[in-house]
């Protein structure tokens, strides 16, 4: 008795510490952050948001991760269906190859960027040439936040993709649909849920990018000065209150969006096929079952 | 077996072209072109770069903020798994999503919310500094940075972990008279080691590559406060290009390796979830 005492008691304490060490490393920052936007009240914090330089930033940001959103939501969509689906040599290395990224460090990611497509190498001089600038210039910001997000769509659309059911392809083919009816009415509807938090993910990170756009796209303001630029700019001037006020607008549309996310992911279920309704469901599987008892009795 | 035989159908080799070029132009072709950076002016160049003191600063000071970071978030993470998954009270429910408020936290907003408090003119800044305590621009600082970026990610994946293994086995062996300490070490743990690796990996790729919340805590001060990924960026900036190419290259070979890691973690995953295998019942004995 007096022993499970002392476990329920060194458990509590633990807790207690816990709880205080979340307090004091991510509660107290973001309280302080908040507290200090609204100092002067909302229509102060209304003030420094409208700030040109803090609206131009705002606007590109999303702007950026709206076409980071859109290129890796595609591409990412596209490489997740050949991943899991398709056979071919090198597919082992391109899978690992996917969570690159998320392990360099995002500096070194637009450091790279700006080696091979940055003014003073041959191909960023071939594409200055053909009126394209990387370094310092916003497809440079667009590139630098597509690398940096570059996993989010197709972690999210592959475990989705690989549970889905083929048999449910087969038979809407095995009934007349074409191939990219069946993509467009079967397979999309079942991966819907992960396509759209892989690119809900990648627009708040979007959002939020710094080091590789800093290092490829500088800090010139109303050009390509993203919102976390902005920020770092702001920070060290006498009032870095634009700072605050821009810091809380990100975050706050930051945890809207995962929080939309993941209300929308609890409550979602996915629609059966339209086109696959149970009864054509079995026909089709009949439809299949006869056709391999043909073939198996042909080899056999 | 026929698929192979057969040459590849216009549409899907297409789709393999497409995704092998998007692949080549954002990662493959990015990373060769920092390597070849690097080594432009050979291997002894790099070298030379790398045994520089400050280099060599940068990859220590790294190396300790990132071994602070991973012993306090992995043994936080952990206990805040077990909490959240194994016990209700009031509040549980807000405890992941406070957790998670890293993950929507621009790493630069981060680093000033640490100026705030703990700056020279910060809520608490003023009391650090009377004690003659130095937290912004200093260690401290850039070690609360990398801590509050790196919460979640021993938390998150330990969490999935817990609540896919049930707590069968742990009220089994409670049962069967184990004490709560040795029914975390002998039951829980072996069945979260998985888990928990793949979490401390994440962390640890985490630290080292810090930027944007190190950059505004620590001040930049060579020798001082500057940690490799700040090394990279002041070198760049300073127009010495083979030494923020050899530092980064380095910083990438790590990222290779961490990949590696995680790749050997997944595998071990999906072969053996924790022994818990063996414990289930064989279905055709009962059906006798």
């Amino acid at each position: 008795m007096e022993r499970i005492r002392i476990y329920e008691l060194s458990w509590q304490l633990a807790i207690a510490i816990v709880i205080s060490y979340v307090f004091i490393i991510a509660i107290l920052p973001v309280g302080a952050l908040f507290t200090n936007a609204f100092n002067n009240g909302w229509q102060g914090f209304v003030k420094d948001i409208s700030e040109p330089a803090a609206r131009n930033a705002l606007v590109l940001t999303v702007k950026v991760a709206l076409a980071g959103a859109a290129i890796n939501g595609l591409l990412g969509l596209l490489t997740a269906y050949v991943l899991v689906r398709f056979e071919f040599p090198g597919k082992a290395l391109l899978n690992a190859l996917v969570d690159l990224p998320f392990a360099i460090p995002t500096n070194v990611s637009g450091l790279m960027l700006l080696a091979v497509y940055g003014s003073g190498s041959p191909i960023g001089k071939l594409l200055e040439s053909g009126g394209i600038n990387i370094s310092y210039a916003l497809p440079g910001v667009i590139l630098a936040v597509t690398l940096v997000t570059f996993p989010f769509t197709i972690r999210a659309v592959q475990p989705v993709l690989e549970e889905f059911d083929l048999e449910m392809e087969e038979a809407a083919y095995c009934l007349g649909a074409s191939r990219l009816k069946t993509f467009w009415q079967v397979t999309l509807p079942s991966i819907w849920s992960g396509l759209l938090s892989g690119v809900v993910l990648t627009f708040a990170r979007g959002l939020a990018e710094f080091g590789a756009v800093v290092v490829v796209a500088g800090n010139i303001p109303m050009k390509t000065q993203l919102a976390a630029v902005y920020i770092y700019g702001e920070m060290e001037s006498y009032d870095p209150r634009g700072a605050t006020s821009v810091s809380v607008v990100l975050v706050l549309a930051a945890i809207v969006l995962l929080v939309a996310l993941n209300v929308f992911s609890r409550s979602y279920r996915p629609e059966f096929p339209e086109i696959l309704r149970p009864r054509h469901f079995i026909q089709a599987r009949r439809v299949k079952k006869h056709a391999e008892s043909i073939t198996s009795t042909q080899t056999g | 077996m026929q698929s192979l035989s057969h040459p590849l159908k216009p549409a899907k080799a297409l789709m393999i072209f497409i995704v092998l070029g998007y692949f080549f132009l954002v990662i493959v072709l990015p990373i060769a072109g920092m390597f070849a950076g690097a080594f432009a002016k050979g291997l002894s160049a790099v070298g030379e770069r790398l045994i520089q003191a400050a280099a060599l600063h940068a990859l220590w000071l790294t190396l300790i903020i990132t071994a602070i970071t991973v012993v306090l978030n992995s043994a936080a993470g952990l206990l805040l798994a077990l909490l959240s998954t194994r016990h209700r009270f009031p509040g549980s429910g807000i405890l992941d999503g406070i957790i998670n408020i890293p993950f929507a936290v621009s790493p630069v907003i981060a680093g000033y919310m640490l100026i705030i408090i703990y700056g020279p003119n910060g809520l608490l800044g003023w009391f650090f500094a009377s004690q003659g305590w130095k937290v912004v621009y200093a260690l401290p600082g850039m070690v609360l940075a990398t801590l509050f970026v790196t919460l979640p990610f021993v938390f998150k994946e330990v969490s999935l972990v817990l609540q896919e293994i049930g707590i069968e086995q742990e009220e089994a062996a409670a049962l069967l008279g184990a004490n709560p300490w040795q029914v975390f070490w002998q039951v829980t743990l072996p069945g979260i080691r998985w888990g928990l690796m793949y979490g401390i990996t994440l962390t640890i790729a985490r630290s080292l590559g810090e930027f944007g919340a190190v950059l505004v805590v620590s001040g930049n001060i060579i020798n001082l406060t500057q940690s490799a990924t700040l090394y990279i960026y002041q070198s760049y900036a300073d127009f010495d290009y083979i030494s923020a190419y050899a530092v980064a290259a380095v910083l990438a070979l790590v990222s290779f390796l961490i990949l590696i890691c995680l790749e050997f973690i997944k595998r071990k995953r999906g072969v053996n979830t924790g022994g818990y295998r063996v414990a289930k019942p064989d279905q055709k004995l009962f059906r006798q």
